[in-house]
């Protein structure tokens, strides 16, 4: 069993026509996918980043420069990322294939963790 | 991880957007309505990765909230709104001995006073079925939309004209009292009976969306008939008739999706615990002094619904509900339900002697039922051959896809030969 990090990519507008009940049918997809996920223990985490562009650090010239990260410009952002138990990326593909952020995010960038210790 | 379906998002959006009108001021329904969505948005974003809250309705409550006080802090209002916004949508902390009403309690006259204004006699009757489907019902233009067979964008146009019309009439959030509450009590009653029959008669397509509609006319309907300022008889006599008709629902389509008359409904689906309600309310109803078109058709409804069986129907009795009926209404549509009475009572030709004096009304030029009316008599008379032109009238003239397929197994029939005389009269 290793860890997979599901990373949602996506375009930071969208969803602003869906009336309550395409958002509930939306948000029950996505309950619906996490409870499969959770019954069989594949489930080990999710958090959603904040809409807004974050900050930017480099260093350069031996100084720390902090800019605003891009949202709305920007055409693909994080919107947050899953963790799931898999026993192989085959599984987490698996897994990963059913996931409603195809369907209505964008792609999934699908990563390994590696263990600690 | 919480389940969402005890939550109803609709509902919610129709409840929050009932709040916020009050706080921010009916004149700023396009404001709230901004709110309520950006809400809803934000919950479609979090939830899916973060999990559902631990209390949802609080959740959105909370983001709608800090939109509001954003919105009117930009507008430089936010002093004297601040206060409101906070205890309008947060219950009021222990501590505080003033008489703040907790917000499940404001609720009800909230949404009453919604759709006092979404119904306001200042917009057309267009603007004010879509405008409280979309406010106090919570539903979106697409949705409205395809319930009324019209496009998104003529509903957002409706909408919005809707909005200024209101604005520029002044109106104000108010259960209005007095002389007033019948007179403003009319249109919210003729805009909920607009609503219920459309998500009732499947007059096109075949949509899910008008289940919904009827569930919608009836839950707004019984706040009416449940508050002490609007629970009038009337109410309770239109409450009664949603119910009585919404009771036969279930039995009303068969399998295949196919429109089944009332002499083929299965009535043991047809649902008991709605009929229990339709006759509290219809008990209700018989408290005034006045006898209303729906006092008239709440009894004609359980006429229907509480015959054990078909031909347990008591037409006599219907045929007088018609007859009182014709006069305060009178309507070529109510004349055509009559006749079909009528013809059940004394046989088919004095029902076609109705239909042929009705097919001289304009209005029902277009008007499916009556040829469809027209053919099933003329078979029962023993005149095929009229049964077949009129039927095939009716189908020109049909849209929805259940009651051409209804239409086209009648036409099936009525091609068989030898006909089918049946007896006539009682």
């Amino acid at each position: 069993m290793a860890e997979y990090m599901l990373l949602l990519h996506e375009n930071p507008s969208g969803f602003e026509g869906l009336s309550p009940d395409e958002i509930q049918k939306v948000i029950g997809e996505y309950v619906a996918w996490r409870s499969s996920l959770a019954e069989n223990g594949r489930l080990a985490g999710g958090k959603k980043l904040r809409d807004e562009g974050g900050r930017w650090l480099t260093k350069e010239n031996g100084k720390v420069r902090v800019i605003d990260g891009p949202f709305s410009e920007a055409n693909e952002v994080i919107g947050g990322f899953f963790l799931i138990n898999a026993a192989d990326y085959d599984e987490a593909v698996e897994i990963s294939r059913s996931c409603p952020h195809l369907v209505y995010g964008g792609r999934i960038e699908l990563r390994e963790v590696e263990p600690t210790g | 991880m919480r389940s969402v379906t005890d939550l109803i998002f609709r509902r919610r959006a129709g409840q929050l957007t009932a709040t916020l009108a009050r706080v921010l001021g009916i004149e700023q329904l396009e404001l709230v309505e901004d709110v309520v969505q950006d809400a809803f948005i934000r919950a479609l974003r979090v939830w899916p990765t973060a999990g559902i809250p631990s209390n949802p309705t609080a959740w959105l409550l909370t983001v709608a909230k800090h939109r509001a006080i954003d919105v009117v802090r930009r507008e430089g209002r936010w002093r004297e709104k601040h206060q409101e916004i906070e205890s309008a949508i947060l219950p009021a902390p222990p501590d505080q001995h003033a008489p703040r009403i907790y917000f499940t309690d404001e609720i009800d006259d909230d949404e009453l006073r919604l759709i006092f204004a979404t119904c306001h006699p200042a917009l057309s009757r267009d603007s004010q079925v879509a405008l409280t489907l979309k406010t106090a019902g919570g539903f979106g233009t697409t949705e409205i939309a395809r319930a009324f067979l019209t496009s998104p964008t003529t509903i957002a146009q409706r909408l919005v004209r809707a909005k200024r019309n209101l604005r520029d009439a002044g109106v104000v959030l108010e259960i209005p009292t007095g002389d007033a509450l019948q007179e403003r009590l009319a249109p919210v009653l003729e805009v909920l009976y607009l609503m219920f029959n459309e998500g009732y008669s499947a007059t096109a397509g075949e949509d899910l969306i008008r289940g919904e509609l009827c569930a919608e006319a009836i839950r707004l309907v019984e706040r009416l008939a449940a508050h002490p300022r609007t629970g009038s008889p009337t109410v309770h006599a239109l409450a009664s008739l949603f119910l009585f008709q919404a009771a036969r629902l279930p039995a009303r389509t068969s399998a295949g999706g196919d429109l089944l008359p009332l002499d083929e409904q299965n009535r043991s689906l047809w649902n008991r615990q709605t009929i229990r309600r339709a006759l509290e309310h219809q008990q209700r109803s018989a408290g005034g002094n006045v006898v209303t078109p729906y006092h008239l058709q709440a009894e004609i409804a359980s006429c229907h619904t509480l015959a054990p069986r078909f031909v347990d129907t008591p037409w006599k009795r219907i045929l007088d509900c018609y007859d009182q009926l014709l006069l305060i209404d009178h309507s070529p549509v109510v004349a055509l339900n009559r006749a079909v009475a009528a013809a059940h009572v004394e046989g088919p030709n004095a029902g076609l002697r109705l239909v042929g004096q009705l097919k001289q009304e304009p209005t029902l030029q277009s008007y499916h039922p009556l040829y469809a009316v027209e053919a099933e008599l003329m078979w029962r008379a023993g005149n095929a051959s009229a049964a077949l032109r009129a039927v095939n009238t009716a189908l020109n003239l049909v849209s929805s896809h259940p009651v051409r397929r209804y239409l086209e197994e009648r036409k099936r029939l009525y091609s068989r030969a030898p006909t089918h005389s049946e007896e006539a009269g009682p």
